[in-house]
């Protein structure tokens, strides 16, 4: 058995080494791609977009102005006069937000009668504006408490309860540390299930799969070769990621690479194993592409808790999102990596993994016997 | 003319023959925009907290009872210690802490000021912002309104009014929505076409074709047509879904959208051709377009990411990307309702990105093998 696994194995090896073009897409380019991406992605808002239409123009209302200038927040694209403008700058994602200073806007705040302001946002992005939202808010609160100590130079103490806020693992909210996890999932996941999902449905295709069934080659060797060379090469590309991830982006390590090789190893069987149930199923090598595109990439980017929070989804997606390998694989990928925890705190999503794992290992050679009987 | 109209003929028995790819390429769509459209929501609530109460007196239940009614908020655990909130937070349970200290009655009732202390888990840096933002706009309510009791305060001197345009309710599942649509239709159109070319060079009736008096172009539209069709068909059936399912606000012209997604099918379609025409293998296919092409596609288009956030030097290249334009005019017609005065910069990228891609997999698909 093993005998013929390692054959199976070599001629496959053999078969990659042929064809540098695949071999070069499969092991460096998970690397480079997270060099880019790693940069690119961020939540974190800076530079919003700016109009102000200040109907004002007076000294207190180009203060109003610099303050949301320098809080770094903002950056003013321009000044308008009409309702019309304002619209024009909005459609056209040339200001993402505007500030609207009414007239009397300085005899006000100088005679200290309470007056407002308005903040238009595109709301198009939920997310964006809801962050544009808190900044403009902050803002104008500094700005009239400023107003209000010139006032009374004599402050009395206000809040009877203050917040001490502590933020773990990752003080600065910075982004980068959170996504970057979720990149090294997605483009593990993508790359292991591509890269077996043509494997048997291309022997059927051509009609090698005859040949292979008259050889002394069982279903359960055919299936470890086949697949063994690949999870070698997927789990090297993880962890150049991994290693490009640490050089590049200070993703710190915190817990232990025994664990984190284990559980990748693990993630990277059952992903492997995903795609190979997909080979033996379809029908033609464009059927298998679909299937394993459609099965892997759209649902372990959203359904995985890699940018959208599993716990805001409905029930019953959440019930759904048991199927996703990556929802497991990310909470113990961060776990590890970034609050340094151990196998008493991820071992339940491992045993998930590894139930995942085996189901469609399971599956999948179920399905090859029949085709060898 | 009549031989493209055979080819197209040729395909379209094929796509009979294969029931389960025609059947995937019909119901996957619908069925993934289905799901992913209720998952795709950046909206934070239900935050699990964890508490540690050490005072236990009226007012430290009165506040505890406020993040209880709270939607942003759902009551996980209760714990005793500060030791515990570490097994909560490390296993991702729990995503934040509130720890009201033991004197926190005693000093409210004597009207000192009293601290509460908030642990977050900072791994998901995005949604921690938000719930920080919750739990101190629910404090400061509940703060302010134990000061009105006491004494009755001015309004403050310059106070903030909110407009938000398109989106008042700040849903991000209408922003979501179109960019799903978006998405699926070049994950189906792409793939389809992705193996189209290719898959004949592979089985070897790509030498049948050629002894045929078909010229290049005809085999890119024969090839086309087809395909385009199907392309159709999901336009069609993810427009009703988000428009009638999902009740995605629809501010615009239906008939403009469905124009400029044809327009945008062509540069899926025309994709898979140029990727199928330089491909020797259906996997070499697979791996091309999966790789180059849809994954920058995800990250640079603007989809979830803003382009804005991005470094000055990858802004650029997703100029490249028609993603990114089609996006814009996909949102900007059902959120904004805005027409061809403000989008044909867009539909012109989109309609140049067609032509060329389509051109070069003309040029590509050579008649010659190997």
């Amino acid at each position: 058995m093993i005998r013929t696994v390692v054959a199976v194995a070599t001629k496959e090896l053999h078969q990659i080494l042929r064809d540098p073009r695949t071999l070069a897409i499969l092991l460096l380019f998970p690397a480079f791609m997270l060099l880019i991406y790693g940069y690119a992605l961020n939540f974190d808002l800076r530079d919003v977009r700016l109009a102000v239409q200040d109907q004002d123009r007076s000294t207190e209302s180009r203060a109003l102005v610099s303050a949301f200038t320098n809080s770094g927040y903002f950056q003013l694209v321009g000044y308008v006069d009409s309702d019309e403008e304002i619209t024009a700058l909005v459609n056209r994602n040339q200001a993402r937000a505007v500030l609207v200073v009414p007239s009397r806007f300085e005899q006000d705040v100088r005679s200290r009668r309470p007056t407002t302001v308005q903040v238009i946002i595109d709301g198009d992005n939920a997310n964006t504006a809801s962050t544009v939202m808190g900044y403009a808010q902050a803002i104008v609160a500094e700005f009239s408490t400023a107003i209000s100590l010139r006032a009374t130079p004599l402050n009395s103490p206000r809040a009877s309860i203050a917040l001490e806020p502590r933020i773990w693992y990752n003080p600065q909210l910075r982004s980068t540390l959170f996504l970057v996890p979720g990149l090294i999932a997605f483009i593990s996941m993508v790359t292991a299930v591509v890269s077996t999902a043509l494997s048997v449905v291309r022997e059927k295709e051509r009609g090698t799969m005859e040949q292979i069934r008259m050889s002394p080659i069982g279903p359960m060797s055919f299936v470890l070769g086949k697949t063994l060379p690949y999870l070698a090469l997927s789990f090297v590309a993880a962890l150049l990621i991994l290693v490009t991830a640490r050089i590049l982006f200070d993703l710190p390590m915190r817990g232990s690479w025994v664990l984190l090789c284990g559980s990748i190893l693990l993630f990277l069987i059952g992903a492997q194993a995903q795609g190979l149930l997909i080979s033996s199923i379809a029908s033609s090598q464009q059927v298998a592409f679909q299937v394993a595109l459609l099965s892997s990439f759209l649902p372990t980017f959203i359904l995985s808790g890699f940018i959208f929070p599993l716990s805001s989804m409905p029930v019953v997606v959440q019930g759904i999102s048991h199927i996703v390998p990556a929802r497991y694989f990310l909470v113990v990928l961060r776990a590890i990596v970034l609050k340094g925890a151990g196998l008493a705190a991820v071992w339940e999503q491992l045993v998930w993994l590894a139930v995942f794992s085996t189901v469609a290992l399971a599956l999948a050679s179920l399905r090859l016997r029949r085709e060898w009987s | 003319m009549r031989r493209v109209l055979h080819l197209v003929r040729k395909e379209l028995l094929e796509l009979r023959q294969d029931p389960r790819l025609f059947g995937i390429v019909i119901m996957a769509p619908i069925f993934q925009l289905g799901v992913l459209g209720y998952a795709a929501t950046t909206d934070v609530k239900d935050v699990p907290l964890v508490v540690m109460d050490a005072d236990r007196s009226a007012p430290s239940r009165t506040l505890l009872a406020r993040f209880e009614a709270s939607d942003n908020f759902k009551i996980v655990g209760v714990v005793d210690s500060t030791d515990q909130i570490d097994r909560w937070l490390d296993r991702g349970e729990g995503w934040m802490a509130l720890s009201i200290p033991p004197d926190y009655g005693q000093r409210l009732q004597s009207g000192e000021p009293a601290t509460l202390q908030v642990v977050a888990d900072g791994t998901d840096a995005n949604s921690t912002n938000v719930a920080m933002g919750y739990a101190r706009a629910l404090i400061a309510g509940y703060a302010q309104e134990l000061a009105a009791g006491s004494q009755a305060q001015a309004a403050p001197p310059v106070s903030v009014e909110i407009r938000v345009w398109f989106n008042p309710r700040l849903e991000s599942r209408d922003f979501m929505i179109p960019g799903i649509v978006a998405l699926l239709l070049l994950v189906v159109t792409t793939n389809l076409s992705a193996m189209a070319i290719v898959r004949e060079k592979e089985v070897g009736t790509l030498e049948q074709l050629n002894v045929t008096p078909l010229a290049r172009w005809e085999l890119i539209v024969g090839k086309l047509l087809p395909y385009g069709l199907i392309g159709v068909i999901d336009v069609i059936l993810v427009l009703v879904v988000s428009i009638y399912w999902f009740e995605v606000p629809m501010r615009g012209s239906v008939p403009l959208l469905f124009g400029l997604s044809l327009v945008y099918l062509l540069c899926t379609l025309g994709l898979g051709l140029f990727v199928s025409s330089i491909s020797n293998t259906q996997q070499q296919a697979m791996l091309t377009t999966v790789f180059f092409f849809m994954m920058p596609m995800i990250y640079l288009s603007g989809f979830v990411f803003p382009i804005e956030n991005m470094p000055a030097w990858i802004q650029p290249v997703t100029h490249l990307i028609p993603l990114r334009y089609f996006l814009v005019i996909v949102r900007g017609i059902f959120l904004k309702g805005v027409g061809m005065e403000t989008l044909w910069p867009q539909a012109a990228a989109l309609l140049a990105w067609g032509v060329v891609v389509l051109t070069l997999a003309t040029l590509r698909s050579s008649k010659r093998l190997g």
